[in-house]
């Protein structure tokens, strides 16, 4: 599995609603994790305004000579994004996994408010576990 | 031989299950307690009608990273979702679009199997009672996060003696997709 330095989940209208690293490489404190949040939602924003071709959804995919970044937008606005190594395989499909991860545990808890700030333990706990180990794909609620 | 596979069936495949009994028990006790509660039957139909728009608004997610579904290019296409893929995911059963006004801001949708009502009756004193009413809200919530302000209402119910369940769906307007970004704001 290739490495993952940090996810960000960005709400609808910009705001930075979850943020955690993966080990000890790009670490960001609250701050520039804030800034880095806001910066990209601006980017992502102008690049649609940009396009020479319509319909465009904004970047995807921005590549660095030490890191990749990758984005993905979900219909309702939400933005999920992920800081790797260069080269990394199969983020995009990560992506979708935590999306799934989100729709389960984030937004299932009925304490959770809508476009707030993250703070499930669960999940962190299936995040942790999907990205450190690379399985546990999740099927859904927990009625085992 | 098995019959061909429709839109809706890897999503339900994908889905996890739970027992339809206590599903519609669930419900059934919910609408009690909310008589019970608000003593009014418009208060009821309109508080079920929030409550399934708050699920709505959630439950889109769940759809859009579980169905795999991409972008609808028109309101026609996104009623027809709903009813194959939608309804048939969290609800198990498919309905069918159908009564297009002129403009296609308008239609149908009708189901003939819902598994809200396998036990209820409804009692003379409940006869103003839409005891689904909550679909109405949850497709409304659900619509309106991916930029699509509706109205759904209930026109026929067969609680009360109607041969199908029939939902009105009309588009209001398309929300504008990003925030409006102006200068002088």
């Amino acid at each position: 599995m290739s490495q993952v330095y940090n996810l960000f989940v960005i709400n609808k209208s910009g705001g930075l609603i979850y943020y955690k690293d993966f080990g000890s490489t790009a670490k960001l404190d609250t701050n520039n994790s804030l800034q880095l949040a806001s910066v990209w939602h601006s980017l992502h924003a102008i690049s649609m305004e940009f396009s020479p071709v319509p319909d465009c959804t904004g970047i995807e995919f921005l590549e660095a000579d030490n890191f990749d970044l990758h984005c993905f937008q979900t219909l309702t606005g939400t933005k999920f994004f992920v800081v790797t190594e260069t080269g990394a395989v199969g983020i995009d499909g990560l992506l979708r996994v935590v999306y799934e991860l989100y729709a389960d545990y984030v937004l299932k808890n009925p304490f959770y408010e809508v476009e707030m700030p993250i703070r499930c333990e669960l999940f962190d706990y299936h995040l942790s576990n999907h990205i450190r180990g690379g399985k546990d794909r999740p099927t859904g609620g927990s009625f085992r | 031989m098995a019959p061909p596979a429709r839109p809706g069936d890897a999503a339900y495949a994908n889905i996890e299950k739970v027992n339809a009994e206590l599903f519609t028990l669930t419900y059934g006790a919910v609408v009690r307690q909310l008589l019970t509660d608000l003593e009014d039957i418009n208060e009821v139909n309109k508080q079920l009608d929030t409550m399934g728009y708050n699920i709505g608004i959630r439950l889109i997610d769940e759809f859009l990273a579980k169905a795999n579904i991409s972008r609808c290019t028109d309101f026609k296409e996104t009623a027809d979702v709903i009813a194959k893929v939608g309804l048939k995911m969290f609800l198990g059963v498919t309905g069918t679009v159908a009564n297009w006004n002129q403009d296609n801001t308008e239609c149908s949708l009708i189901l003939d199997d819902n598994p809200l009502v396998d036990f209820v009756e409804l009692p003379e004193t409940c006869q103003g009672l839409l005891y689904c009413n909550i679909l109405c809200g949850v497709i409304r919530g659900a619509l309106e996060m991916v930029s699509m302000k509706t109205e759904a209402r209930f026109v026929r119910d067969v609680l009360r003696g109607d041969e199908a369940y029939e939902i009105r769906l009309k588009l209001l307007e398309h929300l504008p997709e990003v925030l409006p970004y102006k200068d002088d704001d």
